[in-house]
């Protein structure tokens, strides 16, 4: 009994020690538990809401892209694609990718690609077989639908461009984000995003795109969505009306045809650019497929330079088309009278160079009109010469040549246009008397773009500021109109001057012996005035021109002259002014000329035929590729 | 009391169920209820009737089945004569070892590791069942012995021999976790019976030198969850994962939690295992820290009465029997709520009474039985084999 009692007190003991012991341990847990869901709450609490909810983007629509009637030249097509989930297959992903294959092509290859990727993903991550089906192929897949357990067909958007060659060069393209592009909207973080990548796809690139809507889905921890918690859906992309015309982009796409050329026509009041070719083209919608190794190769290697915009970024010698400038800036400086006669006797000597006019023996006594309408150099030199090439300069850049027009486009050159102060600081020597001279004929340093020979033109046509402009007006998805000025201030030009030279002009084509008579239109309403040019690219050598200059035909075509010719029409009442350069295409009045007769003669009867705008036609119907 | 302490082997049926500690009864039922609601929760709600939560299927209506068993199990443990316990507790641990050697030879592969013997309608894990008979089996050895014995090394070669052998097979299947509620749960009722405390510190202290050895003989995944547990963020993807969500849950339920079946960790499968291991994480998730302590509270309430019957049990078999289940009990709720808050390594130990599963609930409530069983016979005196004491 003692000794049982002895160990009966031990138990008590001890069963006290052991209940106070787990007193201690629950109270740990309790304090644990305390720390956890109240210290350190705010920072679970966050966890928590970021392991649930999972936002997925919503990539908006890419805004359209019209020309100024409504037709569409840049819009989205729906691009079907065939995807597969492996785990509605009925475990057997295989045999429906081998059903597959029997409706649609799949290579073998692509067949291990695809199995290999389903492997690789959780099984319900649909796996994309192809993409851009026809509708014949959809129509057999969904025929097939019950034999092919786990595929889907999915709408996608691509970018496409129904009449895009004839305007590769103003629309640009998209392409897909590269590493470069700035990442600050998290849609470029999207497979498959496209963005612009240059003309007026890059240039409007953020009002196209729109912004992305958000769907916010919650979803378990291996990532499978379990339902919508909330969307908001995005702003589609605005749409952005051009002053293209699509139907004139096409009749002077065709009319350059192959030739390494650039033509612009433009609205002379307003500054709408109504057509802008640049050629060779190429089909922008092979950007967004994706080209081939060959195709880019073929690209950029190709001589006529396909990638590149002409009419805002090939800079040329004006040539004679320049003879207005250096006419206007004489006038103005009152160096010679509208009548005054300069002789031509074929060649003109400054100290110890000969200066020769392009008409061998020369063109006699010439006043300012008859020196347009022969386009006689010897004129040109002798008034430059009186005038100086500062206030040459000067005129020139009040006419837009020299530095950007200010085009809504991207990648625009400036041109050149020489002086003084220039060459000393370029060069580092002071400018020579001939260097006048040259210039006076549009040759030796200066340089412009097609698109600064078209603005040019509207200048001295209008007598305002004109500054070009493709964009016509920008809608956003709510309706806001973005307009574009087309209001300009007064250039400040003597009405007679202008006057003078655009009769000069009007002599080009409208007389008989000017150098674009054959060139000229012979309906009344639509007749044109206008300006050939003979930009020279090598350098005729005393030994040649003794013996005979040789003609262009006889010379490699990178060594022939560039054809040159601006013009306006209708003469009485301007409204269009229009220029174009063939590169190597020989003499102005007789390839360049020509082009602009038809263009401008096009443009006016579009005008005239149409009365009223054209309303936007129906959205063609868009199939995809035809198999 | 004393009235009946002559009479206590003559106890009538209805006596025994008049002494039944009908309060400790009533707590398992409360307790064992929270565990139905959590199960209800666990289950993803009808999909036809949106924003329906919960449903008795696939977890709560087993459970409370299950339930329903046990407790019938219960009360037939508790109504059985003690003695009859003391007598068959060596047999109980033969067959219990024998059963585990079973499971060595012919088992059945569960979650990797082979626990289970299937008995057909029943899947019996006789590490649950030896929990339960090692301490009777303890009990027994201890009982009626004197301090002088007990206090002698060579007593207790025996024991430590009950002790290591289901540990050693056990560890084998692998299962860290029953391993070490066997061998603290065991520790225990040695240091009730009076073993000499620098015993304990000589086996901890040797217990702790073998580490580096015994660490050589861990399974990777053991190894692994060793690991994680000492630093779960360093691999929040991986096997560090499931302490982390656990944490983000107890975390973001706060302090009154997320609400009845709104807990997004749980329900959308952030939790591994919300139904069994980690059903507390959700119950935390959904009641917060308020939810957590009352439950905890319940808890502590049983372990009370578990105490209380301990201390008015004259006999050291019903004293020792009703600790060592106790602690038991203890053990269970300490290491899985220590592990689900990442104080401890995920071992796989389920929250007693509430976690989904039935060999844990059915040998639980057994225990409960033999608990009771004491309290029933806790006026009665036993002798060394289970005859009326002389005394």
């Amino acid at each position: 009994m003692h000794r049982s009692s002895d160990r009966s007190k031990l138990f008590s003991r001890r069963a006290a020690v052991l209940g106070g012991g787990k007193l201690v341990l629950l109270s740990a847990l309790a304090g644990r538990m305390y720390y956890l869901q109240v210290v350190e709450a705010p920072r679970f609490k966050t966890m928590a809401e970021e392991n649930r909810i999972s936002i997925r983007l919503l990539p908006p629509p890419r805004g359209n892209i019209v020309d100024r009637f409504g037709e569409e030249l840049a819009v989205n097509e729906t691009n079907y694609r065939v995807l597969i989930t492996a785990e509605d297959t009925n475990g057997k992903p295989k045999e429906t990718l081998d059903t597959l294959g029997q409706v649609i092509e799949i290579s073998e290859k692509e067949k291990k690609k695809i199995l290999k990727e389903i492997k690789r993903k959780r099984s319900f991550v649909p796996v994309t077989v192809r993409e851009n089906l026809t509708w014949e192929e959809v129509a057999q897949i969904e025929v097939n639908t019950p034999d092919l357990p786990g595929s889907e067909i999915d709408e996608g958007q691509t970018r496409h461009y129904p009449k895009g060659h004839y305007s590769a060069h103003v629309l640009g393209y998209v392409a897909a984000v590269s590493e470069r592009d700035a990442k600050d909207d998290p849609l470029l973080e999207l497979p498959g995003f496209r963005i612009g990548k240059s003309g007026i796809e890059k240039l409007h690139d953020l009002k196209l795109r729109g912004t992305g809507g958000t769907s916010q889905v919650e979803v378990n921890a291996l990532g499978r969505v379990i339902q919508e918690v909330e969307r908001q859906d995005g702003e589609p992309g605005a749409e952005v009306m051009l002053t293209l015309d699509a139907g004139l982009q096409q009749m002077v796409s065709e009319r350059l045809g192959e030739e390494a050329a650039a033509a612009v026509i433009m609205d002379v009041h307003t500054g709408d650019i109504l057509s802008m070719v640049s050629s060779p083209t190429y089909d922008p919608n092979a950007f967004n497929r994706g080209l081939s190794q060959k195709e880019w190769q073929d690209l950029i290697n190709n001589p006529r330079g396909p990638l590149t915009n002409k009419a805002i970024a090939g800079q040329y010698a004006p040539g004679s088309t320049f003879k207005m400038v250096v006419a206007l800036a004489a006038l103005e400086k009152g160096v010679v009278t509208p009548t005054q006669e300069i002789y031509c006797g074929g060649h003109m000597d400054l100290g110890n160079a000969r200066f020769h006019c392009w008409k061998r023996g020369g063109h006699g006594p010439m006043n300012m009109v008859e020196a347009h309408m022969h386009s006689c150099d010897i004129y040109f030199y002798e008034i430059a010469k009186r005038t100086g090439i500062n206030r040459i300069h000067d005129m020139a850049r009040r006419l837009g040549i020299g530095d950007v027009t200010g085009l809504d486009l991207p990648g625009e050159r400036t041109g050149l246009m020489p002086s003084r102060d220039w060459k000393l600081a370029t060069l580092g020597a002071p400018w020579q008397g001939g260097e006048t001279l040259i210039t006076g004929i549009g040759q030796g340093y200066v340089l412009t773009t097609p698109l600064q020979l078209a603005v040019m033109t509207s200048r001295l046509v209008s007598n305002k500021k004109v500054v070009p402009h493709l964009t016509r007006k920008i809608t956003t998805a709510d309706g806001v109109v973005i307009p574009v000025r087309t209001e300009f201030e007064s250039l400040g030009l003597s009405p007679a001057h202008l006057k003078l030279v655009q009769d000069g002009m009007n002599a080009v084509t409208n007389v008989v012996g000017g150098t674009a008579y054959r060139s000229r239109i012979k309906e009344k309403e639509f007749a044109m005035a206008g300006k050939t040019g003979t930009a020279q690219v090598r350098r005729i050598t005393k030994a040649e021109r003794d013996s005979r200059v040789r003609k262009n035909s006889e010379l490699p075509w990178e060594l022939r002259d560039h054809a040159l010719f601006v013009g306006f029409a209708p003469y009485h009442n301007p409204r269009y002014a229009a220029s174009v350069v063939v590169e190597h295409g020989g003499s102005g009045s007789k390839v360049a000329a020509p082009i602009v007769r038809d263009l401008l003669l096009e443009a006016q009867r579009r005008e005239s035929a149409r009365g009223e705008p054209i309303v936007a036609p129906a959205a063609t119907k868009k199939n995809g590729k035809e198999a | 009391m004393m009235r009946y302490r002559l009479g206590q082997d003559k106890l009538t049926m209805g006596r025994k169920i008049l002494e039944l500690n009908w309060g400790f009864v009533l707590l398992l039922i409360i307790t064992a209820s929270v565990g139905f609601a959590m199960l209800y929760s666990a289950a993803p709600g009808d999909p036809n009737v949106p924003g329906s939560v919960g449903s008795w299927d696939p977890w709560a209506k087993r459970q409370l089945i299950r339930f329903a068993g046990g407790m019938v199990i219960m009360f037939v443990v508790a109504l059985t004569d003690i003695r009859i316990w003391l007598r068959y507790s060596y047999i109980l641990y033969f067959i219990a070892l024998g059963l585990l050697v079973g499971v060595e030879v012919k088992g059945s592969i569960g979650m990797g590791a082979q626990r289970w013997i299937s008995l057909g309608f029943f899947q019996l894990q006789p590490s649950e069942l030896m929990k339960i008979t090692l301490v009777l089996a303890l009990a027994r050895y201890f009982h009626g012995r004197s301090l002088e014995e007990i206090q002698s090394i060579p007593f207790l070669f025996v024991p430590l021999f009950m002790v290591a052998a289901p540990s050693v097979l056990i560890l084998r299947q692998p299962d860290l976790g029953t391993t070490l509620m066997l061998i603290l749960g065991s520790g225990v009722i040695f240091f009730l019976a009076g073993v000499r405390l620098w015993k304990f510190t000589l086996v901890g202290v040797s217990a702790l030198a073998a580490i580096p050895v015994a660490w050589q003989f861990l399974h990777t995944y053991q190894k692994k969850r060793v690991l994680t547990f000492l630093n779960p963020e360093n691999d929040p993807l991986g096997a560090g994962y499931h302490i982390m969500q656990s944490k983000i849950a107890f975390g973001s339920g706060g302090m009154t939690g997320k609400g009845f079946g709104q807990g997004s960790q749980s329900h959308l499968n952030f939790l591994p295992e919300k139904q069994t291991d980690f059903i507390f994480t959700m119950l935390a998730e959904e009641h917060g820290l308020v939810g957590g302590l009352m439950v905890m509270g319940l808890y502590l309430l049983l372990l009370i009465y578990g105490y209380a019957i301990a201390m008015r049990a004259r006999s050291q078999y019903g004293r020792l029997v009703a600790l060592g289940v106790t602690t038991t009990f203890f053990l269970y709720i300490f290491i899985n709520i220590g592990m689900v808050m990442g104080l401890l390594p995920v071992v796989g130990v389920p929250l007693p009474l509430i976690s989904y599963g039935g060999t844990v609930m059915i040998s639980v409530l057994f225990s409960f039985g033999l608990l009771l069983s004491v309290s029933v016979h806790r006026d009665l005196t036993i002798g060394r084999k289970g005859e009326p004491d002389d005394f």
